[in-house]
């Protein structure tokens, strides 16, 4: 099959998996944990790397979720002793990157990981590294993690479409309603750590958070429903990253860092466009309302 | 609604605070519109109205913290920039991080901010009048602690007192009443007759109906518009509030012996 | 190992990056309290990465690799990244997070479009990009001290003389613009001297790293004190501290990058201060709830017995 196929699938699945993620991390005004989260799990995926002795993606997965929960629960920690939560962000999820930077520099001859390419990703080699299973080729690695995190993120939002819903919507009343809030909550966080490890290699750890953040925004402007802004947002990561993959090719760039800047372009449309949402709707608004306010003044 | 424009007594002094067909708005509603009053020297002033009437807002327009889209404020007959150092304001508790490494002293001394200019430092002199006003709200014992250790109606003499020393002659004071405990009530109303006695004019925001007579010598009535302005025993009845609070007074009446328990 | 020490410490070379790593680390902390207090910790996060595509720009319009050049480009590039988060935030129902989230994905995003641009076009043997990302304190020269000497000289001094007007309006922003001090104007202050901090540390700790030098002394100083002055300092001291340490350390051993190990040396400066610190430290507190306890028991027991 050809290399743009395989290119396309990847960043299609992973525009999914980020988008419908993205959407409750905004909801429930954690972006920035998001951020931190696609930063954390470094040291994961090296201990993983270096315990199974190879790019064995299933240990990645659990070293990744791990750590990522690992810094959940830190922040959380620090939080309820009294820090400030983007204090506490920033001081956890530095740590760990801090760490996971040292192991992979420490090992850098013994691990097969790039630290280049863990934090940018490089969409344009997934397919030449295939998942051989009994000697067969079953294709690239990254289609079947991408598409197993996919899996698990329809399956949990699928099955508990309301809890996740009424969670993000006001988290007291659903602890009154006796769901288990927290467990939604690591629930969520471990699908986001899924979904950054699983997309690390095609757009790179820093850049996750670019399709988590950007894409959901895109949509909340949007619309008011929760139903459609995660098809918009699943959307409008599809459209940046197939846009995103082209510029990069006729600019000779890096894919990760141009999908990212295209669905920033989207944003500023939407944020100056949009018919609900938008600048200018809203100034259009305010003027009409100083002019009532005027009349009113007249009368 | 209503809206003509209410007159307030004639008076022959400068008014401390003179506002102008006031209105604000956030986005796309209008949150006070359209609002004029005159406050006369040497008066304590009650600003009330049901929740989201925009009574903050108001007062928050009157400083320039929320921009107004139309209306002029005039303190002591004079625009608002020159005045500044004449105003004293409190704002909500709930708008600073109690955390902030700082004690309650330091917290005063910020009052003095205003008149120290660009760099210089607090003073002897200000250290003075900081301590000074701490006594008068009966907070000199708790100069040295650190503000998170204190109570929430203690905090809130904090801020009385730092409004103290800005040694202001107009006070504007965002809700100082809410969620205090009965000493505190009483020590900011022994200490709002004294402003009074004083010749100073303090206008509160206030949301205790019950209270409202035994405090207070002026009332305005706010609901998005001005409703009544004017001497308590003109403007406080039941028809006034009655419009003010629309459907929800009755609701007030039910809960516990309602001001109208007298008229 | 103490021969090692030794043998590093005489080296002049390396005196002057300890020098500069502790000089970065001293202004960050001090300037960090203010941005912690303000509860704007993460902009420092959101600059450091805003920070990228200016410094490219500003290479590709020079051609050539200048450390001014880099700081007025990273200088612009932070503040258009500043200006639109707060655009975004006034302007829309987006919350603050999500807001820097998309700013500082999207600058970061241009930054390495125009970085891989850079490599790939042939103007090659650019600086990696690791080097931006992880920082490269042996890479520092003498140009480098000189700018973050005068970057910390700078800002102690403004820090200093307006000490009274960064209080008040990290703790009372209202009350300050109640005052009349033009408020805005001085949180762009504190948010230039920020800038300024960061692209200077970027090429020692990295983009990705500079935000804990902010960060995480001043959230270790206020373990220990409950005065402003006293946390600016003590959080100016952690920062050098950790600086200092983070070279040495990482010139001991082959391989290891300045920035992380700077990073894991302020950590454990945080950890030691979160767990330890008299009163507000976790030990001490766990002690104080004891006794609470144990006094309750008592008294519990003598009206009782009553």
């Amino acid at each position: 099959m050809s290399s743009d196929f395989w290119i396309m699938l990847t960043a299609a699945l992973m525009s999914a998996c980020c988008g419908l993620l993205g959407c409750f991390l905004i909801l429930r005004k954690m972006a920035l944990i998001g951020d931190a989260i696609s930063h954390a799990v470094l040291p994961g995926i090296a201990i993983a790397f270096l315990l199974s002795g190879g790019r064995d993606s299933m240990a990645m997965m659990i070293g990744a979720t791990a750590l990522g929960l690992i810094a959940v629960f830190l922040i959380q920690w620090l939080q309820s002793s009294g820090i400030q939560s983007d204090a506490s962000i920033g001081i956890i999820f530095t740590a760990l990157f801090a760490i996971g930077v040292i192991l992979v520099s420490l090992n850098a001859r013994n691990i097969d990981l790039d630290l280049d390419c863990v934090l940018f990703g490089e969409i344009a080699y997934v397919q030449w590294d295939t998942w051989m299973m009994s000697g067969m080729d079953m294709g690239p690695r990254s289609v079947w993690m991408l598409g197993f995190a996919l899996l698990v993120i329809l399956t949990l939002l699928g099955l508990f479409y309301k809890q996740f819903k009424i969670t993000a919507f006001d988290p007291a009343m659903a602890a009154a309603c006796g769901i288990p809030v927290m467990v939604f909550h690591y629930l969520l966080m471990g699908m986001v750590s899924m979904t950054s490890v699983a997309s690390f290699e095609s757009v790179g750890a820093i850049l996750v958070v670019g399709m988590l953040v950007i894409p959901a925004a895109t949509a909340y402007l949007l619309t008011d429903r929760l139903g459609r802004m995660l098809i918009y947002s699943v959307i409008v990561g599809i459209v940046s990253s197939i846009v995103g993959y082209y510029t990069a090719y006729v600019l000779n760039a890096s894919i990760g860092g141009s999908i990212v800047t295209v669905a920033g372009i989207l944003f500023i449309i939407t944020f100056l466009l949009s018919p609900r949402h938008g600048i200018l709707f809203r100034k259009l608004q305010h003027l009409k309302l100083n002019k009532t306010s005027l009349d009113h003044d007249m009368k | 609604m209503n809206t003509k424009p209410v007159n307030l007594p004639i008076h022959t002094a400068v008014s401390p605070l003179n506002a102008q067909s006031i209105t604000v708005a956030y986005h796309k509603k209008p949150v006070v519109q359209n609002v004029s009053f005159t406050l006369d020297e040497g008066r304590l002033v009650a600003l009330i109205g049901p929740n989201g009437a925009g009574k903050s807002t108001l007062l928050k327009a009157m400083l320039g913290l929320v921009p107004a889209i139309s209306g002029e404020v005039s303190i002591y007959g004079k625009p608002y920039a020159s005045q500044r150092k004449r105003i004293g304001y409190v704002p909500q508790r709930e708008s600073v991080d109690w955390d902030f490494p700082t004690n309650a002293l330091d917290v005063v001394l910020m009052g003095t901010y205003g008149r120290l200019g660009w760099f210089r430092r607090p003073g002897r002199q200000e250290h003075e009048i900081a301590l000074e006003s701490l006594s008068k709200v009966g907070m000199a014992d708790y100069a040295d602690r650190q503000i998170s250790q204190l109570s929430g109606g203690q905090q809130q003499r904090v801020f009385l007192a730092r409004a103290l020393a800005q040694q202001a002659d107009l006070y504007l004071m965002d809700e100082p009443f809410a969620g205090v405990d009965a000493a505190t009530e009483k020590a900011i109303i022994t200490l709002l007759e004294q402003l009074k006695q004083q010749g100073k004019t303090v206008l509160v925001v206030h949301h205790d109906l019950s209270t409202v007579e035994s405090y207070f010598d002026d009332v305005l009535l706010l609901n998005r518009e001005l409703i009544a302005a004017g001497p308590v025993e003109n403007v406080f009845n039941t028809e006034m509030l009655q419009r003010t609070y629309g459907g929800r007074l009755t609701f007030l009446q039910d809960s516990g012996s309602m001001i109208m328990a007298g008229k | 190992m103490l021969d090692m020490l030794v043998y590093i410490m005489n080296d002049p070379n390396v005196r002057w990056i300890i020098l500069g790593c502790m000089l970065l680390g001293l202004s960050s902390g001090v300037i960090g309290s203010f941005m912690v207090l303000q509860k704007k910790s993460l902009i420092g996060d959101a600059l450091a990465h805003a920070a990228l595509p200016g410094i490219c720009i500003a290479f590709m319009l020079l051609g050539v690799k200048s450390t001014a050049g880099f700081l007025i480009g990273a200088l612009i590039a932070g503040m258009l990244a500043t200006v639109g988060i707060r655009w975004i935030t006034e302007h829309s129902r987006i919350k603050q997070d999500a807001a820097m989230g998309i700013i500082l994905s999207f600058f970061f995003g241009i930054g390495v479009l125009l970085l891989t641009r850079i490599q790939h076009s042939g103007n090659g043997g650019q600086s990696g990009l690791d080097k931006f990302l992880f920082g490269q304190a042996a890479s520092m020269m003498r140009e480098d001290l000189y700018l973050l000497t005068g970057i910390s000289i700078l800002l102690i001094a403004v820090c200093t003389l307006l000490f009274k007007q960064f209080k008040l309006v990290s703790f009372d922003r209202g009350f300050a613009r109640g005052l009349g001090w033009p408020v805005v104007w001085l949180e762009q202050i504190i948010l230039l001297l920020t800038v300024l901090v960061v692209v200077a540390g970027i090429q020692a700790v990295g983009v990705v790293l500079m935000s804990a030098l902010l960060i995480t002394p001043a959230v270790a100083a206020r373990y220990w004190t409950d005065r402003l002055h006293i946390m600016v300092i003590l959080a100016g001291i952690f920062g050098a501290v950790s600086g200092a340490a983070g070279t040495v350390w990482s010139s001991m051993v082959s391989q290891l990058p300045t920035g992380p190990v700077t990073v894991l040396a302020a950590t454990l400066i945080f950890a030691v201060s979160a767990l330890f610190a008299p009163r507000r430290g976790w030990v001490a507190r766990l002690w104080q709830q004891r006794q609470n306890r144990l006094e309750w028991q008592k008294q519990g027991g003598v009206s009782h017995e009553q």
